[in-house]
């Protein structure tokens, strides 16, 4: 046992560890101040509670910034780092977090669930993520996994009328606690193996092992459950069901926000603790990579619904963010964090034209929903062509960048020939490639819907001004991100060159 | 290394063994003559009056899970308690800021209604 650190001056403690973790602090408090007053804001004016979590994304956000001039090393004795790579990832988080909230509070009126709970758990599962970005200590990740996790659980439910939503949070529940047992049955290996439970300290103690069988198993569990959290085929089958039934708000949230938290904690395990295994991770990571792009692409082909055919587009764009960590050099750090930067913005974008369409007595959700929007609304219709051609991967669009960084990443090690299975990351890229072609297809059959048939839509649009909002800064940003994409390189390559 | 182990293995061959050595023995030794009292299910010796297998009404969940919560926070407050005087002032502000989370808690439920029975 190793000796407990002495505090000496629980005052400066509490202060040094406080201002690393504000952010987090911060929202939790303003969390826990929202269940508080929630008795108090009337039924009929529950968006109060959307602007004060509003608030404190914002103080959150101020906090982070601060943090960002501040060069704060480490906290909490080594459980929480401030790399670039945590504060990339919180800055995501914090505007995931905050689009997600602005485009909720008209739809939680119209599904008639209005509650300061919502709220308080988008903020806490928000803190969640952010301790999960900065864990290098399997305890810290595991605590900030489980608090983001359950956050989720209960919102994927929150339409408590509806049987969708709790198969869909019952689902994802079941699933979820049985991915978070496995990953932590990888975590104890792990710890019986190197005796700590520090990633670096980890990878120091394991690259001396004699037989790395058990280090492989640890590897292959870990793989298994964050493979289930951040999507990918073969453990994807709750998604379609889960994103179908959550409010869309909330799946909107979890489809750039969770997955980003588990892409996070995934190339920090596997980049420092288990470097040593890279030949046969990148083996089975590659392969991962294929079946979740190939299959989340012919699976969305079929389908009627707009929100069933974002899950399964969702699945794809995991594998592409996926081929970043397989090339597993910083190129590919650089390439994955940018994906998932600019999959916030077009995806959030999207979702919040679905959201749009969800009316009193509307889902919204259908392919024949979407008939004759131009005509009606071109705007929205030429927003929502944006975004899809975006995550098409269509230049000069943000989705477009992404990619290209992406296969620039797998090519640059295959044309070096300098990591091991160059053969298997060629026929990664072929594949990849070919289904982009695949997933212009079935974006366009909402395109032809959208501008093409002529019905008329039977209600107006739940407008509202903080859907305009998210409209806007996404629109901007999917657009930016494209024609001007240094700056959010340049956050990507920080973020990675303090990893590796 | 693994020998170690091997205090674990006994005891899980013990832990498993001894049920099944207690059923066996049971099995053996008593006599068999069930009659229809001795097959009903035993309700706190009230003769059952319908299938157990009913909906409950979601207030025990409620009443359940808060109970597992202050019944968790009283788990972790005891052995702080017991050696509490040796204690620096900084667990004591941690065990603050832990009771003052479970307080918030607890006020949102109360208001929340979670208490009341009707």
């Amino acid at each position: 046992m190793s000796e407990l650190p002495q505090i000496s001056n629980p005052l400066e403690f509490f202060l040094f560890n406080g201002r690393a973790i504000g952010p987090q602090l911060h929202l939790i408090l303003w969390g826990l101040g929202l269940l508080c007053i929630d008795f108090l804001i009337p039924k009929d004016k529950g968006r109060v509670g959307a602007f004060f979590a509003v608030g404190g994304i914002l103080m959150a956000s101020l906090h982070l910034y601060w943090l960002w001039g501040q060069s704060l090393a480490s906290a909490f004795y080594g459980m929480i780092t401030l790399d670039a790579f945590a504060l990339f990832f919180d800055m995501l988080f914090l505007v995931a977090a905050f689009l997600a909230v602005l485009m909720s509070y008209r739809y939680m009126e119209v599904e008639e669930e209005q509650g300061g709970e919502y709220y308080a758990l988008i903020l806490f599962a928000t803190s969640g993520m952010m301790f999960m970005a900065g864990a290098v200590d399997l305890v810290s990740l595991f605590i900030g996994l489980e608090l983001m996790s359950i956050s989720t659980y209960i919102l994927v439910g929150f339409l408590k009328r509806s049987k969708r939503s709790n198969e869909a949070s019952m689902k994802y529940f079941l699933l979820g606690a049985f991915s978070s047992g496995v990953i932590l049955y990888g975590m104890s290996l792990l710890y019986g193996l190197s005796g700590s439970t520090n990633l670096d300290e980890i990878a120091s103690r394991v690259s001396g092992l004699q037989d790395p069988t058990l280090l492989t198993l640890s590897l292959f569990m870990m793989m298994a459950g964050l493979c289930f959290k951040i999507a990918a085929v073969p453990f994807h089958m709750w998604v379609p069901d889960a994103y179908e039934g959550a409010p869309t708000s909330i799946t909107a949230y979890m489809s750039v926000a969770v997955k980003a938290a588990a892409f996070a904690i995934f190339i920090r395990i596997f980049f420092v603790a288990f470097s040593d295994l890279r030949e046969v991770d990148t083996l089975v990571l590659a392969l991962i990579a294929m079946i979740t792009i190939t299959w989340g692409n012919v699976a969305a082909i079929t389908q009627q619904n707009i929100k069933r055919l974002l899950a399964y587009s969702s699945i794809s764009h995991a594998g592409f963010v996926l081929m970043g960590i397989v090339a597993g050099t910083q190129s590919g750090v650089t390439a994955a964090a940018l994906y998932l930067l600019a999959y916030t913005f077009m995806n959030l974008g999207i979702w919040a034209v679905v959201i749009l369409l969800r009316r009193q007595d509307i889902a919204g959700e259908r392919l024949e929903d979407f008939d004759g929007l131009f005509f009606k609304h071109p705007a929205i219709a030429v927003l929502m062509l944006v975004f899809f051609l975006s995550l098409a991967g269509i230049p000069p669009l943000a989705g477009f960048i992404a990619k290209y960084f992406v296969f620039a990443a797998v090519l640059e090690v295959v044309f070096a020939e300098a990591g091991p299975n160059t053969s298997i990351l060629v026929w990664l890229a072929v594949v990849a490639a070919l289904n982009v072609v695949v997933s212009l297809y079935y974006y366009f059959r909402f395109v032809v819907a959208m501008f093409i048939k002529k019905d008329y839509l039977p209600a107006p649009l739940s407008f509202s001004g903080g859907l305009i909002v998210v409209l806007v800064i996404t629109g901007i940003l999917t657009v930016l991100i494209g024609i001007y994409p240094q700056p959010f390189i340049e956050l990507a390559r920080a973020a990675s060159e303090s990893l590796i | 290394m693994l020998a170690s182990y091997i205090p674990i293995l006994i005891f899980i061959v013990i832990a498993l063994s001894l049920p099944i050595v207690g059923l066996a023995v049971g099995w053996l030794v008593r006599p068999s003559k069930p009659n229809a009292t001795k097959l009903m299910p035993y309700e706190c010796g009230v003769d059952p009056e319908s299938d157990s297998r009913d909906r409950f009404s979601v207030r025990f969940y409620i009443i359940a899970i808060l109970f597992v919560v202050f019944d968790v926070e009283t788990i972790f407050l005891f052995p702080w308690a017991i050696i509490y005087n040796q204690l620096p002032i900084f667990l004591f502000i941690e065990m603050v800021v832990f009771l003052g989370i479970l307080i918030v808690g607890y006020f949102y439920v109360w208001k929340k209604g979670a208490l009341e029975w009707v």
